[in-house]
């Protein structure tokens, strides 16, 4: 068997978890540094995974063309009463579609430990919580077995709920409370969904039995669905639909998608800045990353019915989250709405089913996890200095801070679009994708009107922040510091190199999504035979 | 000197001014003479565009060069096809002249800038400004493809962000770094629906390759709206950034920025993309696009040239008349004037980048004074920014002897003939009043600020003439200004090699049934006068240009004539009071004075209204979407708190119930429980006596 890369990126952070934990309080130093090894381990695996990524396989639905697969039986019960033998892999594996974000989450946790540094309270609690949600990320994004990735997803929860519930501002119980439930809320559904495809679909095992199944890729088999199952095709009782709609819901919370978006804006503002920057750079790719793995190839005939659905509620996550930043007074919420805004451009590049606009959607999802992640960033920089966020207060910060205002230019223009770094390129792919499929032509135009109210607020805000004269009482403020340019670097560099040149990205991604779509296609021919 | 060699000095070109913004960004902290740097960068690329030019026109005449690289390959995909995505550069004739002028202005824009800007506390970033500027404006000059173009066309956009916005401690200047962003994205919109339209009919953004299947019949969306509409789309863009009415109200305000930037961006450069813009799509224009444009071109030379002629701060007055020529190139275009459009485009670029830099000289004289009114009698004590000044202000005005003659000439002959031609007589007649308006406003410019007596005595006396390195880019713009570069003949523009070699006629792609008629291959046999050849689109339009030439000629000089004479009597010789002028035409004078109110109404309507709306979502997503939220929990706790009171009273009270009755039996069973071994011994008889005889019955 070959270096199992994937449970060392998933369960490093554990290892690291376990270490903090047999750490004296006291210990402040080792604990950090602690933390800081495990994610920076995390970042040299994943960049390594990147390396020996071979981009002509497409994965999506063949077991065959996913790379650093680990499968082996997890969960083995025999002649379990009603059900028979119930079979549950430990199935890793990761194609064009998860190795970006794979990448996305390494960097990005790598650069919330860093930004970690400025906690002072309960830092063992903090940080080994810190590592398992960790653990929690990486496992759903390379997890093919419903099961597991159900797993990895609920790990997910429960240190987010008190890291934001405990080490959050003064409204930080109300909107831990608000994020648990919610996402909880949208787990139901995906339980009973992944409960309503485990007994319809199975698989053949070796011995020639069939067994009901949790892996992903034989759900996307329509030959492997029983023909009284809940949610086959064959069953004349079509539950797909409302099997298709709960899952999309559950997914879309975490987007988040209107109306479910509501919990953001208060996670954001009450959440410590590194948990900022890991919700919005990680957490929020989750629910695009779900639909297009489970909703997009699972159920291909109701993706095709309910694009135009899907476009839409794109456009007013579009439209609406830049609306409603506008009119934000604190600085955090009014990057959390943005992220609503930008999240809104995956939607709609999704709903074009055609390679430019799934291409340009986790585009889309890299590059706002690296821009917004900034943006989080740059608020911390700015409250760890002031303890304010309200946006009257400041004013003339360039003049006082030039090099924290110069990154703050290249992620505010990244973030509105700019040619030349990386927000434009999938921004335009969205574009190009949606306008190219007539269905969704009329929403990708009303939805360019983003690009405009997005330039907007953004630059409405660097003038209120950062241009203008200073207020004498930020006179005494500092630039940044060695740490804090650590932070800002490498995130820079990605959004100028990927602005330049979107290739490394799309290149990763491309046999994948062509993959997906053919294969949605193609199952659209058989779909059409039953006739629905 | 081959082909290959003569594109890799383009790409030398168009890099050049980015290595100078990006050393002397990062180096500008440091090392305070960086700046020399930056200039050196901006002479060598001079140097080159010079090379490239010369060898263009004369080695290289008629061969446009191209070159490209794949920048995204995506392959065959499905549902869409073969998707790859290159960028590269196009030289041809018009770009390698545009590339000229624009580095020669952005140049001596740098070199005025070294006196100009003197004790600024971010000298350095200037400069690094006006390198990326110059590199995004190169990129717009010199690309092959839509997509490169709207990729630099951005970069345009925020590169005048930072340069107009380059006193950012002012909140006017900030305003208008970002009413220009946003204005210009407007008309960006426009353009990126135009570029998505073509990709999805050809997939490809590549001018040549687009023009080729246009003339091959295969039309945008498959039908004629769709290339009218595509060509309408794109020239949005135009409208953004080359200021045309409705989106031209960010330029007076860009007027905040450094004046040498307003020189650069705002005279020569920036709003000149949205004019070569259109140059270069022009060949795929439909007559009903090309009518819109004109319209849109006639509009913005019209209203603008009104709002100059009451303004009295220099800059704007200068601003206004920019919008104005502009809105003449692009009614031009419109009427299929093309060749006169785009000489105009470079004619303008000298003598108002000349202008701007000359009233940046006056200003700097006057110390940031920009009131015309408090300044009168400067010609004393700057004679050669006022001769400068002076000449260029002849040639806008068309007099003979200078480029402005030429080329705006050629436009009023354009728009003479296109009325001929199709009945549009609303265009000559607003050209020629415009014409008239120009001379006007920009000799009662003249006269207020360099004639007459100091109305600051204070000012005037401090005033002096400029350094050498501001006046020395006065002295080669306004030499520049003359007939002679372009032509031999100073009354005809065909007679030189502007026409003939640099600036051919436009190849046309359209369909030929949607062009104007006399856009069409001619087929009527209109004999053409003798010794001339030159036809342009068809020996019927050549025709009627020849006729109305003569005509044109003559009301072109007369209008000017009439504009400065006008001029001297009511500010020179005082015949007529201006402002007795101005109280009688009150209502007139102050719609003019407030530029019409487009800013008073844009911002009750656009900007109002988006905030406005802003709002209302805002509270709507507090109140009623986080109302729903927050009240469904409130409900949910409700009743699990009534579901608490039922448990504790109802449920725990049958439980309680139960409890208290065993309870109560225990304690009446407790009695039994004595401890003493005889009464054990008596119940358990006691209890075995009863058991024999329930036992019994059975």
């Amino acid at each position: 068997m070959n270096f199992p890369i994937l449970t060392f990126l998933t369960f490093i952070p554990v290892v690291g978890m376990i270490v903090i934990l047999f750490l004296k309080k006291e210990n402040i130093k080792g604990i950090k540094y602690t933390a800081l090894i495990a994610t920076g381990i995390q970042v040299i695996l994943a960049v390594f995974l990147m390396g020996n990524y071979n981009y002509s396989l497409g994965g999506i639905n063949d077991a065959s063309s996913f790379q650093f697969v680990e499968l082996f039986r997890w969960i083995e019960i025999h002649d379990f009463p009603w059900i028979g033998t119930i079979k549950i892999d430990y199935f890793m594996g990761v194609d064009g579609l998860s190795t970006p974000l794979v990448l996305l989450t390494a960097i990005i946790t790598f650069i919330a430990t860093l930004s970690s540094w400025t906690i002072d309270k309960q830092l063992k609690g903090y940080f080994a919580l810190f590592l398992l949600l960790d653990t929690g990320m990486m496992g759903v994004f390379v997890s093919l077995d419903f099961f597991l990735f159900f797993v990895f997803w609920e790990i997910m929860l429960l240190p987010m709920y008190f890291l934001i519930g405990i080490w959050g501002g003064p409204r930080r119980e109300y909107a831990a409370i608000k994020f648990f439930l919610y996402t909880l809320f949208g787990s139901i559904f995906i339980l009973l969904v992944m409960i309503g495809l485990y007994f319809s679909t199975t698989e053949v095992l070796a011995d020639g039995s069939k067994v009901f199944t949790f892996n992903i890729l034989e759900m996307m088999n329509t030959a492997n669905y029983t023909s009284d199952g809940i949610l086959s095709p064959l069953n004349p009782n079509n539950w797909r639909f409302l099997a298709y709609i709960g899952l999309f819901a559950g997914f879309a919370i975490k987007i988040p998608m209107f109306p479910f978006h509501t919990w953001l804006p208060d996670a954001h503002v009450e959440a410590p800045t590194p948990i900022s920057v890991i919700l919005a750079g990680v957490l929020l790719k989750m629910g695009i990353y779900g639909i297009l793995r489970f909703n997009y190839p699972i159920f291909p005939e109701i993706t095709q019915q309910l694009a135009w659905y899907i476009g839409l509620f794109g456009m007013i996550n579009i439209i609406y989250g830049a609306l409603a930043a506008m009119a934000q007074r604190d600085f955090k919420k009014l990057i959390a709405y943005s992220s609503i805004s930008h999240m809104g451009y995956c939607l709609l590049g999704m709903a074009a089913l055609n390679t430019m606009g799934i291409s340009g959607a986790i585009l889309q999802m890299f590059n706002h996890g690296t821009i917004t992640a900034m943006l989080f960033l740059i608020v911390g920089v700015l409250y760890d200095r002031t303890h304010t966020r309200n946006l009257d207060d400041f004013g003339g910060m360039a003049t006082q801070m030039p090099i924290y205002t110069g990154f703050v230019t290249v992620a505010f223009f990244a973030a509105i679009g700019l040619p030349g770094l990386s927000g434009f390129i999938s921004e335009i792919f969205v574009f190009l994708g949606a306008f190219s499929y007539d269905t969704i032509r009329i929403i990708a135009i009303i939805s360019t009107l983003g690009i405009l109210l997005g330039a907007g607020y953004m630059l409405w805000t660097l003038q209120r922040v950062y241009l203008g004269t200073l207020k004498e009482k930020w006179a005494g403020l500092k630039d940044l510091d060695r740490r804090e340019y650590l932070m800002f670097i490498p995130l820079t560099l990605i959004i100028i190199f990927l602005g330049i040149y979107p290739s490394a990205m799309l290149d990763v991604m491309n046999t994948s999504v062509n993959t997906m779509v053919k294969f949605m296609q193609d199952s659209q021919m058989f779909f059409s035979s039953f006739g629905g | 000197m081959n082909e290959s060699l003569l594109i890799n000095f383009a790409v030398v070109i168009l890099f050049l001014p980015l290595l100078g913004f990006i050393v002397t960004l990062l180096l500008g902290k440091k090392v305070s003479k960086i700046f020399i740097f930056e200039n050196l960068v901006m002479l060598i690329g001079l140097i080159l565009s010079i090379v490239l030019l010369i060898a263009k026109v004369t080695t290289f005449n008629n061969v446009s060069i191209s070159s490209e690289f794949m920048w995204i390959d995506m392959g065959d995909v499905p549902v869409i096809g073969q998707i790859q995505i290159f960028l590269g550069l196009l030289l041809d004739d018009i770009s390698a002249l545009m590339i000229f002028v624009v580095f020669l202005i952005s140049f001596l824009v740098h070199f005025f800038s070294i006196d100009y800007m003197k004790g600024d506390i971010r000298y350095n970033r200037y400069f690094a400004y006006l390198g990326l500027f110059t590199f995004s404006m190169a990129g717009i000059v010199l690309t092959h493809n839509l997509l490169m173009m709207y990729i630099f066309w951005e970069l345009v956009g925020v590169s005048s962000y930072l340069l107009i916005g380059f006193w950012f401690e002012k909140k006017s200047a900030s305003d208008a770094g970002k009413k220009a962003f946003i204005v210009n994205r407007i008309g960006d919109l426009g353009f990126l629906l135009g570029l998505l339209t073509l990709f999805l009919t050809y997939n490809t953004f590549s001018f040549v390759e687009i023009f080729t299947e246009i003339s091959q019949g295969n039309l945008p969306l498959n039908s004629e709206f769709g290339l009218t509409i595509t060509g309408i789309f794109i020239f949005c863009g135009a409208v953004g950034k080359s200021a045309q009415f409705p989106l031209h109200v960010w330029l007076p305000d860009a007027m905040e920025g450094p004046t040498p930037v307003s020189a650069l961006i705002h005279a020569a450069t920036m709003v000149a993309a949205g004019v070569y813009l259109v140059v270069r799509i022009f060949g795929i224009l439909t007559a009903d696009a090309m009518l819109i444009i004109a319209t849109i071109g006639a509009l913005s030379a019209l209203i603008p040239a009104t709002i100059a002629l009451t303004q009295n701060d220099i800059k704007r007055v200068l601003a206004y008349s920019t919008v104005s020529q502009l809105g003449y190139m692009i009614m031009a275009l419109g009427v299929g004037a093309y060749k006169f459009a785009f000489f105009h485009l470079i004619t303008h670029a000298f003598f108002k980048a000349c202008m701007f830099l000359g009233s940046g000289s006056v200003i700097h004289a006057m110390h940031h004074e920009q009131d015309i009114q408090n300044m009168g009698g400067l010609r004393k004590k700057m004679p050669i920014t006022y001769a400068t000044f002076l000449i260029s202000a002849i040639a806008i005005s068309g007099i003979p002897l200078t480029s402005g003659f030429l080329s705006k000439d050629g436009i009023l002959a354009g728009t003479y003939a296109f009325g001929t031609l199709t009945g549009h007589w609303y265009f000559p007649f607003i050209g020629f009043l415009v014409a008239m308006m120009t001379a006007f406003y920009m000799f009662r410019l003249i006269i207020l600020t360099f004639h007459g007596e100091p109305r600051n005595k204070e000012k005037y006396e401090h005033a002096h003439e400029s350094s050498f390195i501001m006046v020395m880019p006065l002295v080669v713009l306004s030499i520049l200004s003359f007939f002679i570069w372009y032509t031999p003949n100073p009354m005809d523009p065909e007679a030189g090699w502007m026409y003939s070699d640099w600036i051919k006629n436009p190849e046309l792609h359209t369909p030929e049934n949607l062009r104007f008629g006399f856009m069409q291959s001619d087929v009527t046999s209109v004999i053409t006068p003798p010794g001339e050849h030159r036809i342009m689109y068809s020996e019927t339009y050549t025709a009627a240009l020849h006729h109305v030439h003569g005509s044109a000629v003559f009301l072109s000089i007369a209008m000017a004539v009439l504009g400065i004479l006008l001029a001297f009597v009511m500010y020179q010789w005082k015949k007529i009071s201006a402002d007795i002028l101005a109280d009688k035409l009150k209502p007139l004078y102050k719609f003019s004075y407030n530029k019409w109110y487009f800013d008073e109404l844009y911002h009750k309507i656009f900007v109002a209204g988006t905030i406005g709306l802003s709002r209302l979502i805002a509270w709507f997503d507090l109140k009623v979407i986080d109302g729903i939220v927050d009240g469904s929990a409130a409900v949910t706790k409700a009743f699990s708190k009534s579901i608490g009171w039922f448990d504790d009273n109802v449920i725990d009270g049958l439980v309680n119930l139960t409890a208290s009755v065993s309870a109560f039996i225990g304690l009446i069973f407790s009695k039994f429980q004595t401890g003493k071994v005889q009464t054990y011994i008596i119940m358990v008889i006691f209890s075995l006596v009863i058991l024999l005889f329930l036992f019994k019955s059975f």
